[in-house]
């Protein structure tokens, strides 16, 4: 394996996306991971010189609304799923500001 | 040997624009309102909800660009800026880095060594988060989503900026182009500008600049002041001290005057920016530029000499009535009802701005009416009372907002226009001052004031001064 | 009459001719149900028959004053579980979302309702879509109808083996490299994903946002034209839904190939590709030779780059759609946790199942500070050469053929120990997502354990008509086959 995954990166990676992994998922994610950049270090194969990076696929643009107001109070529908609420408000644990 | 220190400060100011919409649904922007009551499926970031990009936003963003000498740029995208907070609905902001609207502008303020360039790098257009409020009953936190969503145009200057001073003129000048534009009302206090300071030190002369700190929750054009001189003091004594500083974000507290920093090891600051792919790119053509320019209205330089020409007020009153957008919409309404432009400028001058400093509020607060200034002016004028009960009644429109015409009625303030009674009054004044009337006759000018002023007394203030000098002269 | 073994316009016309109710049709899907689902596990979630009764007796109002009266109308159709339907659970089979009720409803879905369409329930796929054997969902894995020791496929694979088992007349998937087509080439149904949008993404539960499609999938060709019509459409709250000049798609009913050049790419047909899935398809080819059409080996160009740039672009996407389960607003929250970025880690690591996770942990190493030009702006610059590849392709050809899958339907549990090996079976499908293209799977056979084979036809942009008519003149070639299980229990 070319791509050795270290416990720093996978740690590192685990603040950025809010997982938390066991010590037996993070040797396998250590491994998944090395493998998987193995697999997509192929990429390098290509000459890419030149190419503009294609992010949207078809060349559409300046696709807009109107400033008109088209909602209403939508409180109840929008608090309904939520885990804890109060006061129509989401609970959350205290935040440091 | 005292070393000298110079003093590098950026700025990004967050604005909030004034469209009827968010910037990505068709919820209200209106201020207020119960919490999450101006939410939908978009702005809470509910599985499967996507953005739809409201066109008066790009032409703000675009006129505001125009009106601070950027160019525009062509083929602009959004980018998604990816951190976990619990205002950020989607834990993504939508942004835009690598493309922002606006680049390469500047502004010009005045400095006490002249006109000096403060350059804007970018502006780009973002959406603002929720509101987080803290509970202590439940130790918790509450979101409220009403202002996720709202459309903000962040403007990031280059480092040109040397001392608090410098940075409220730009501010300042910011502020003014801005409201000019109507693209927003830019109070500092209600948080529709918002004002991040980026500062470093460096010997002077130094090549490079030094480390730069980021501070926030700047919420007055004093606190900028305040939180600026503390954090240049705060980082000249770590360099003396041998230490260094540290690139970090820091929070100002302005009741204890000092700052804090915002560390948190749970955040990365590592914000995997990538082009929004629920979004389609923004082309901008000549023509659309040239509309925005239309829609552009007339700025500041232009109302002031419009003022001088039109009004023909002098450049002093004309300076400082633009200064404040709202200032200069009061006075152009005020004289287009009763046609006085100097009366107006006057009450603005002096009254207006009197009570502003004494009630330490903003010009922008100012919140009587034109057409109640209007009123008083032509009871003035009408002499159906004097000044210096106009002046009171200033006072009540100001604070109030009353109906001059009313309130002189209920109060029974007219002045008193009965000739007859008022001669007779006046000569028991001349009775009774023998020597003021000596003193007259002897040249001194003064001696007429204070007769008019002991009739004034002698009715309460309610007689017409015009008419007490004419008689007094008459009968002196 | 076995109504649930009729095709969903063939059911309609019946129920539109008063030969059936509503209500009746809803019924045989209830009874299949009950005689299959434990044995397939198609479904998520089955909406509580007293209530969709009643739905269908509103709609049998509606068609008999006529209000409603298009080839749907009160026919059952199940949906795949990551499009949102108010009122009705919502879970992309994942513990995360296990009690969300959405209150709005996707827009490809309501423009069914609006069709007449009766909801039957919300179908198993691979958690959030991540997936090609359904074996991720958190509420356990579907069977293959054809071999219950079989996946059916994945990710829509609930909904491409309600439609195989008869449990439903037709239903909706979703595609983001293969995830309609693969499933239905496994199931022995026919699966459209149409050109990228299409079709409405509001209120699909997005995955790759660059790349997701909903599609219909169902029995037969003329089925998916007429679930597409149904569905498809400019829609304003949909950034990336597109404008199209039409969307009669029905009108490509015709059994004529004649001078239609169709491609078939020698690297399609290298190492890796099944012996049997491979003459099933050559014949399929020679089918419609027969029938007219110009058939050319060529070189595709490209064909292995597809996936890894694939990878690295639907996990980047996929990080970032994904970071909204968090607890706070809806979905699974942890029960004990100290402070927030505690509960966020708690929530999303006890919520979300290992191959998601899996999937957020690489876009999010690959959006990452120093990583992002060298894999995310490389893969980008990637997908751009493979959307040449076929730009040029397209110069020559109406359209590609090829196998759908390089296998038919793996045994279960057999996928995701290699992952690697499980996402080299999206080879033929994952380029057309990337490249934004349309692609239809029929059947095309069977192999000697019985499991079906799948035919793919890949159009150039919105070029679906060119694919329906191959599509639709090569079926009239065969019979429809079921599986035993269905024959079986048929009455």
């Amino acid at each position: 394996m070319a791509n050795i995954i270290t416990d720093e990166t996978i740690d590192y990676v685990g603040i950025l996306a809010k997982l938390e992994l066991s010590n037996k998922e993070k040797e396998q994610a250590k491994k998944d991971m090395g493998s998987m950049l193995d697999y997509i270090d192929k990429l390098n194969e290509l000459d890419v010189t030149g190419v503009e990076p294609m992010s949207h696929i078809f060349p559409i643009d300046n696709v807009f609304r109107e400033d008109i107001v088209a909602n209403g109070n939508n409180r109840d529908k929008i608090i309904s799923n939520a885990p804890e609420s109060k006061d129509g408000q989401f609970k959350v644990p205290k935040t440091v500001d | 040997m005292a070393k000298q220190y110079e003093t590098v400060i950026g700025l990004e100011v967050h604005v909030e624009l004034a469209t009827k919409t968010k910037i990505f649904c068709g919820c209200t922007t209106e201020f207020g309102g119960a919490p999450n009551t101006h939410t939908c499926p978009v702005c809470t970031g509910m599985p499967g909800s996507l953005p739809v990009l409201n066109k008066q936003v790009v032409e703000y963003a675009m006129a505001v660009g125009l009106a601070t000498n950027c160019d525009i740029t062509r083929y602009s995208k959004f980018d998604r800026k990816n951190y976990f907070y619990p205002d950020n609905p989607q834990n993504y902001q939508i942004s835009q880095l690598y493309l922002p609207i606006c680049r390469n502008g500047f502004v010009e303020i005045e400095t006490g060594s002249g006109t000096k360039k403060i350059r804007i790098h970018e502006i780009h257009m973002e959406e603002d988060a929720g509101k987080l409020i803290h509970d202590e009953w439940d130790d918790c936190s509450l979101v409220d989503y009403n202002r996720s969503g709202v459309p903000l145009i962040e403007i990031v200057s280059e480092p040109d900026m040397k001392n608090g001073d410098e940075v409220i003129a730009y501010l300042e000048k910011l502020r003014l182009i801005i409201q000019y534009l109507g693209a927003s009302d830019c109070k500092l206090n209600e948080g529709s500008m918002r004002a991040d300071v980026n500062l470093s030190v460096n010997e002077a002369g130094a090549r490079e600049f030094g480390i730069r700190t980021e501070m926030k929750n700047l919420n007055s054009f004093k606190a900028i002041a305040r939180a600026i001189e503390n954090e240049r003091e705060r980082q000249i004594e770590l360099i003396e001290d041998g230490k260094s500083v540290t690139q970090e974000t820091r929070r100002w507290d302005d009741n204890k005057e000092y700052s804090y920093a915002m560390r948190s090891k749970e955040d990365a600051q590592d914000y995997r920016y990538f082009p929004e792919p629920d979004l389609v790119p923004i082309s901008i053509s000549d023509e659309w530029i040239e509309s925005v320019k239309a829609t552009i209205p007339e700025l500041r330089d232009e109302k002031r000499a419009r003022y001088r020409n039109e009004y023909k007020i002098p450049e002093y009153d004309a300076d400082i009535i633009t200064s404040s957008k709202h200032l200069a919409d009061i006075f152009e309404k005020t004289v287009a009802i009763c046609k006085k432009p100097k009366e107006v400028s006057n009450w603005i001058m002096v009254e207006t701005m009197r009570l502003i400093k004494e009630k330490e509020i903003e010009a922008d607060d100012v919140s009587y009416s034109p057409k109640n200034l209007a009123k008083l002016i032509l009871l003035i004028d009408n002499n159906v009372i004097n000044r210096t009960v106009g002046k009171e009644v200033f006072e009540k429109i100001f604070e109030e907002n009353i109906d001059p015409d009313v309130y002189v009625k209920e109060k029974g303030l007219a002045m008193d226009n009965d000739e007859d009674g008022l001669k007779e009054l006046i000569n028991k004044v001349i009775n009774e001052n023998p020597q003021s009337i000596a003193d007259y006759h002897a040249g001194k000018e003064k001696a007429l004031g204070f007769l008019v002023g002991q009739t004034m007394k002698a009715t309460q203030g309610k007689a017409n001064p015009g008419m007490i000098n004419k008689i007094l002269k008459d009968l002196i | 009459m076995d109504l649930m073994s009729l095709t969903a316009v063939e059911l309609g016309k019946k129920i539109r001719n008063k030969e059936v109710t509503v209500v009746e049709a809803v019924n045989a899907a209830f009874n299949q149900i009950e005689k299959v689902e434990d044995n397939i596990n198609s479904y998520v979630n089955v909406i509580d028959k007293e209530v969709v009764l009643k739905k269908a007796e509103t709609i049998q109002k509606r068609i008999d004053n006529g209000t409603l009266a298009g080839p749907l109308a009160g026919v059952p159709v199940a949906i795949k579980d990551n499009m949102c339907t108010e009122g009705t659970l919502t879970t992309c089979s994942s513990k995360i979302l296990n009690n969300f009720i959405p209150t709005y409803t996707a827009t490809a879905v309501k423009n069914l309702e609006e069709a007449g369409a009766v909801i039957i329930g919300k179908t198993n796929m691979d958690e959030f879509a991540m997936g090609s054997t359904t074996e991720t969902s958190a509420f356990g894995e579907t069977k293959n109808p054809w071999n219950v020791e079989h996946v059916p496929g994945g990710s829509s694979g609930g909904s491409c083996t309600a439609v195989s088992a008869e449990e439903c007349s037709y239903a909706l998937g979703s595609d983001t490299g293969g995830s309609i087509r693969q499933p239905s080439s496994f199931c022995g149904v026919t699966g459209i994903k149409p050109t990228y949008g299409t079709v409405s993404r509001y209120g699909l539960v997005a995955y790759g946002s660059s790349l997701d499609q909903i599609g219909p999938i169902a029995k037969d060709v003329t089925d998916c034209a007429v679930i597409l019509e149904a569905i498809a459409g400019y829609d304003e709250k949909d950034s990336t839904s597109i404008k199209r000049e039409n969307y009669d798609f029905t009108s490509a009913l015709t059994e004529d190939v004649k001078g239609l050049k169709i491609g078939i790419p020698k690297d399609y047909f290298g190492e890796g590709l099944n012996k049997e899935v491979k003459e099933r398809v050559l014949e399929a080819a020679k089918v419609l030779e027969d029938k007219g059409a110009v058939v050319e080996e060529f070189d595709l160009g490209l064909v292995e780059y597809a996936i890894p740039a694939y990878y690295v672009i639907a996990s980047a996407e996929a990080s970032s759609n994904l970071e909204r389960f968090d607890g706070v607003k809806f979905g699974y929250r942890t029960k004990d946790y100290e402070g927030l970025h505690n509960m966020y880690k708690k929530s999303r690591s006890e919520g979300f199942g290992s191959e998601v996770k899996r999937r957020i942990m690489l876009g999010s190493f690959v959006l990452s500070s120093g990583y992002y030009d060298a894999y995310y702006l490389r893969a980008l610059k990637t997908k751009a050469l493979i959307k040449k590849t076929f730009e040029k392709a397209f110069e020559r050809f109406d359209m590609i053929l090829g196998p759908t899958a390089p296998t038919t339907a793996p045994k279960i549990g057999h996928s995701l120990t290699d992952p690697i090996k499980m996402y080299l079976g999206d080879i033929y499908t994952i380029s057309v997502n990337l490249a934004g293209l349309p692609a239809i799977s029929i059947p095309c056979g069977v192999d000697s354990k019985g499991l079906p084979i799948g035919l793919q036809l890949i159009g150039d942009c919105f070029k679906e008509k060119n694919i329906i008519r191959a599509a639709y003149t090569y079926e009239q070639t065969r019979e429809y086959r079921r599986p035993e299980l269905v024959k079986k229990g048929a009455k």
